[in-house]
């Protein structure tokens, strides 16, 4: 008798938890998986598709679905480390496989350039562009809007008269970092 | 609120900031000497960029004669500030040069070899400013390219813009950095054109209350002041106590007014305006002398030079100039360090090119003695111990030491929190610092990659905004292609169905076109045997070869129209999903209907190539037998007429089949029907054609001789379109060689004419067939 008093209290106490959870899984449902905007957010959306993935958001989706974190080139050491932080896994190093081409030499942030007296006008790399930062029309010369560049290098390959180059950005004053060699200003007696 | 405040400064009490240090002034080294002016350098190089802001548009070129206080730049926007030509000379160079800046980086100068003239542009000196209308005045602010001079380079014409409820104009000599007296003397040299300038930004402002902050170290300089400003109500000098860094625009706020600027907000918030000294005389300068900003007071101090004083220097004067006329002892000394700007907050240049610019108060060459630290080329920085001196001594109340950390560390989010963006950079920390940290330095290096950081996500914010919408105008291409592709579709149905009614006599039609289907196939295996006959024919068998021709065109033609019936009846008269079987039974038919027609176009030249040979053995017998020119004339002319009647006929094919182009063009978007009209049209003038084959060759009958060309040229014109050339003329030339060339020769032109007409017509209307069958077929493959 006691027995079955406390498989009924029990059930009862189940049951009753049971709708409240069920209750509260649609109350308060969240419709879009929110760790896939803060993933994207920290992607650097270059939408280069180094990793594998036709732009950073689709890339940001595959993470939250267990992707590799290491994949994003553009985005680097930093990136991986901020995407750990936020997933709560181990920090990996890059995965070189998603690395196109040499290891950058520097940290400047390079930009498509058109060799603009070899363009044909051919119109590819518009195409490729992600960002469309290129400006052109069928056999006019094309020429690339730095500022909306992000460095992607999708259309170098595309290009069939090999004009387009990645140059780094020059260093301005408006981009300077200070460094450390400079030598501090300190007043004694 | 603001009475209180100037009963507080009349009674000399004033307010105190946190912190704060006291380093050795230094001044006396310069503040006892009067501003020297110098001897014109022999080149300017003025950097185009030399305020907070962007730089103009030149306006002048290379080899180009410049004027003192010419304009070089010009403004196009309120945050551009102009240069001028500080004296007379020509444009030498425009190109790349260091600049003052701390990374010793190049930018855009103008280079201006000097002239020694110093030749003055023409000059509007105002001298009743009641004259001019306050817009005015800020125009001649603005064009005179004034930017804050006490270090930042702000637009001036931006600070001086009416604003409401301005409470205070604060006038900033506090002058706190140690070593530089530049406003010091300024304010003892010209305190009436310092005060006439604070008049002219009283007006534009009209402030309640004007104060002048004075440290109590320059004596002279608020002697001087308190004695311009003496009859003005509103001006009150205030004499602050020495203290680094007084001169600091928040902590000025906070000394005069007791109020604090709080974080992230500027004073004009609180309805406060703060002007350095020297600004407010360039500003008297320009309004009422019209001199632009083309000078400013440089002090030239520290202890390894000779003859420290301050100097007025024209903007673009090359440092290397400057320490000449004050003779560096130790010139040749490479490590020698040449600081610009104050030793707390200066920095050291890597050029001796680089120039004076608006922002530029001082060059400080210290002696090894005076600043060892700035020959060190190792840092002598130890742990931090905690002392918290540093915290004790900011002016902005912050944590340095814990920024320090955070800044070591690159943790950028830990820094805003500890609101890196209020310090002022002021370097009391730093100078504090047991441990020798240069502390300020690790703060510039965080702040500018933080400033990076935030360009860099404003970047990828764009970019993916971009990205965005990229995607989204390919879907919606894509999608608007289908939409079209379904659309057509869709019509060329509709226009399928539309078509029934008028193919309701498809029954009996279909069954008078079986009937028509035997009699063609009958009369084609007759035709071709004909074609073969023909290679034998004699003259004396054309008759009959006539007759049969004559049968073989017209149920040609039937057949011909009977097909094109079949072809457009047969898709209408059913829908659904039989449709797809039909229709490419239909196409199956068209395509046999084309096969066929190639068939007979063959035969038919072929025949037509018999015909010739035959007539040209025939034509010179002719010749021969006729004695009068009569018979030859009738024959002519009736063959004439035969040919009118034919072009006539032919030119009504033609215009039809051109009104059938019109709605054709409309077909490969919309729809199937006028694929109907065309074929109908095609058919009757097919019809028309055949008709006046027959008449033709009844009127051939009467002139048997002579048929035969006609026959010859009509065939060919209407079944071969290619082979339109004077050959099949060629005998009707021989025959008429007796006639007037004046009655021959148009006919022959309009016959010639009216049968490329036709061949062009009958082109069109197969090529608009074909294209019949493949819109089907695509139609087909769309459903």
């Amino acid at each position: 008798m006691n027995i079955l008093l406390a498989i009924l209290v029990l059930g009862s106490i189940a049951a009753v938890f049971g709708a409240l959870l069920g209750f509260a899984s649609v109350r308060f449902k969240v419709d879009a998986d929110p760790i896939v905007d803060q993933l994207d957010a920290l992607l650097p959306q270059t939408q280069c598709g180094q990793c594998g993935y036709p732009g950073c958001k689709p890339y940001a989706q595959a993470v939250a679905d267990g992707e590799a974190i290491n994949k994003c080139a553009p985005g680097g050491e930093d990136t991986i480390k901020k995407i750990a932080d936020l997933m709560g896994v181990e920090v990996q190093p890059i995965d070189d496989s998603h690395v196109s081409g040499d290891a950058p030499k520097s940290n400047r942030p390079k930009v498509a350039f058109v060799i603009e007296e070899d363009c044909i006008g051919c119109t590819k790399c518009i195409q490729a562009c992600p960002v469309d930062a290129i400006i052109g029309a069928a056999k006019q010369m094309h020429t690339i809007i730095i500022d909306e560049c992000t460095g992607c290098d999708l259309c170098v390959a595309p290009c069939p008269v090999d004009c387009i180059e990645m140059r780094e950005l020059p260093d301005t004053i408006h981009n300077w970092q200070w460094d450390l060699t400079s030598i501090p200003v300190k007043q004694l007696d | 609120m603001v009475e209180s405040v100037i009963e507080r400064i009349t009674r000399g009490h004033f307010w105190d900031f946190h912190g704060g240090i006291h380093p050795p002034e230094q001044k006396f080294l310069t503040s006892n000497k009067p501003i020297k002016q110098l001897a014109l350098p022999k080149q300017l190089i003025i950097p185009l960029q030399q305020h907070i802001g962007r730089e103009g548009d030149l306006l002048v070129s290379i080899g180009e004669h410049v004027l003192k206080g010419q304009a070089l730049t010009l403004s196009t926007n309120p945050m551009v500030v102009p240069i001028h030509a500080p004296t007379s000379g020509t444009i030498s160079a425009i190109k790349m040069s260091v600049i003052a800046h701390p990374s010793g980086l190049s930018q855009l100068c103008v280079f201006l070899d000097v002239d020694g003239e110093d030749t003055w542009r023409k000059r509007d000196v105002c001298t009743d400013l009641a004259q001019l209308s306050n817009h005015e005045i800020i125009k001649k602010i603005a064009d005179a390219g004034i930017a804050g001079m006490g270090g930042a380079g702000f637009p001036t014409h931006i600070k001086v813009s009416s604003k409401p409820d301005i409470k205070f104009l604060i006038i900033n000599g506090a002058e706190c950095e140690p070593y530089i007296t530049a406003d010091d003397l300024l304010m003892m040299e010209q305190s009436n054109a310092i005060v006439d300038g604070i008049k002219i930004i009283d007006r534009l402002l009209t402030p309640a209350v004007i104060l002048i902050g004075i440290e109590a170290n320059k004596p002279k300089a608020i002697k001087a002041l308190q004695q311009a400003t003496a009859a003005i109500e509103k001006i009150k000098v205030c004499i602050v106590p020495t203290k680094y860094p007084t001169g600091g625009e928040k902590q000025l706020v906070q000394i005069l007014t007791g109020q604090e600027v709080t974080s992230g907000r500027l004073p004009i918030h609180d309805g406060i305006v703060m002007q350095n000294i020297a600004t407010c005389f360039a500003i008297n300068e320009a309004v009422r002398h019209d001199t632009p900003l083309i000078r400013r007071v440089v002090t030239v101090t520290g202890q390894a030079l000779n003859k420290p004083q301050n100097v007025w220097a024209l903007l673009g004067t090359p440092i290397n100039f400057l320490l000449e006329q004050c003779s560096v002892e130790n010139i040749k000394n490479e490590k020698q360090t040449v600081i610009m700007g104050g030793p707390m907050m200066g920095f050291s240049v890597s050029s001796e090119l680089v120039p004076i610019v608006k922002t530029s108060n001082c060059i400080l060459v210290p002696s090894k003695k005076e600043m060892p630290s700035a020959f060190e080329k190792e840092s002598k920085e130890v742990e931090c111990i905690r002392c918290g001196q540093c915290s004790d001594v900011c002016p902005s109340q912050l944590l340095p030491q814990e920024l320090q950390w955070s800044a070591k560390a690159k943790d950028y989010s830990q820094l805003e929190k500890l609101n890196l963006r209020d310090c002022i950079d002021c370097g009391a920390c730093a100078y504090v610092c047991p441990s020798q940290i240069p502390l300020v330095h690790y703060y510039r290096i965080a702040k500018a990659e933080i400033r990076e950081q935030q360009q860099l996500d404003l970047k990828a914010e764009k970019a993916k905004i971009r990205f965005e919408a990229r995607k989204l105008r390919l879907e919606k291409e894509k999608v608007a292609r289908q939409e079209k592709h379904q659309k057509a579709a869709a019509a060329r149905k509709a226009a399928m169905n539309k078509a029934t009614p008028e193919a309701t006599g498809a029954k009996s039609a279909v069954a008078a076109a079986l009937a028509r289907v035997k009699a063609k196939k009958a009369s084609k295996g007759q035709s071709q045997v004909n074609t073969s006959d023909s290679q034998n024919d004699l003259p004396t068998d054309t008759a009959v070869d006539q007759k049969s021709q004559v049968a073989t065109a017209i149920a040609r033609a039937k057949a011909k129209k009977k097909l094109k019936e079949e072809a457009v009846q047969k898709p209408s008269t059913s829908d659904g999903i039989v449709d797809n079987a039909i229709e490419e039974k239909s196409a199956s038919t068209q395509q046999a209907s084309t096969d066929d027609k190639k068939e007979k176009i063959a035969a038919a030249i072929a025949k037509a190539k018999a015909k010739k040979l035959s007539k040209s053995a025939e034509a010179p017998d002719l010749e021969k037998d006729s004695d009068d020119t009569s018979p030859k004339k009738t024959v002519s002319s009736d063959d004439k007429k035969a040919k009118i009647a034919a072009a006539i006929a032919k030119a009504k094919a033609k215009k039809l089949s051109k009104s059938a182009e019109v709605p054709g063009l409309e077909k490969d978007s919309e729809d199937s029907l006028p694929e109907q009209t065309v074929s109908s049209d095609d058919k009757k003038a097919k019809i028309a054609a055949a008709i006046a084959k027959a008449k033709n060759k009844a009127l051939a009958k009467a002139n048997e001789g002579k048929v035969e060309v006609n026959e010859t040229s009509l065939l060919t014109s209407t079944n071969n379109a290619t082979e339109i050339d004077s050959k099949p003329l060629q005998p009707e030339k021989m025959v008429q060689n007796n006639i007037a060339e004046s009655e021959n020769k148009p006919v022959a032109a309009t016959d010639k004419k009216a049968k490329i007409a036709a061949a062009i017509a009958k082109a069109k209307a197969k090529k608009k067939l074909k294209e019949a069958n493949t819109v089907e077929e695509n139609d087909r493959d769309g459903v």
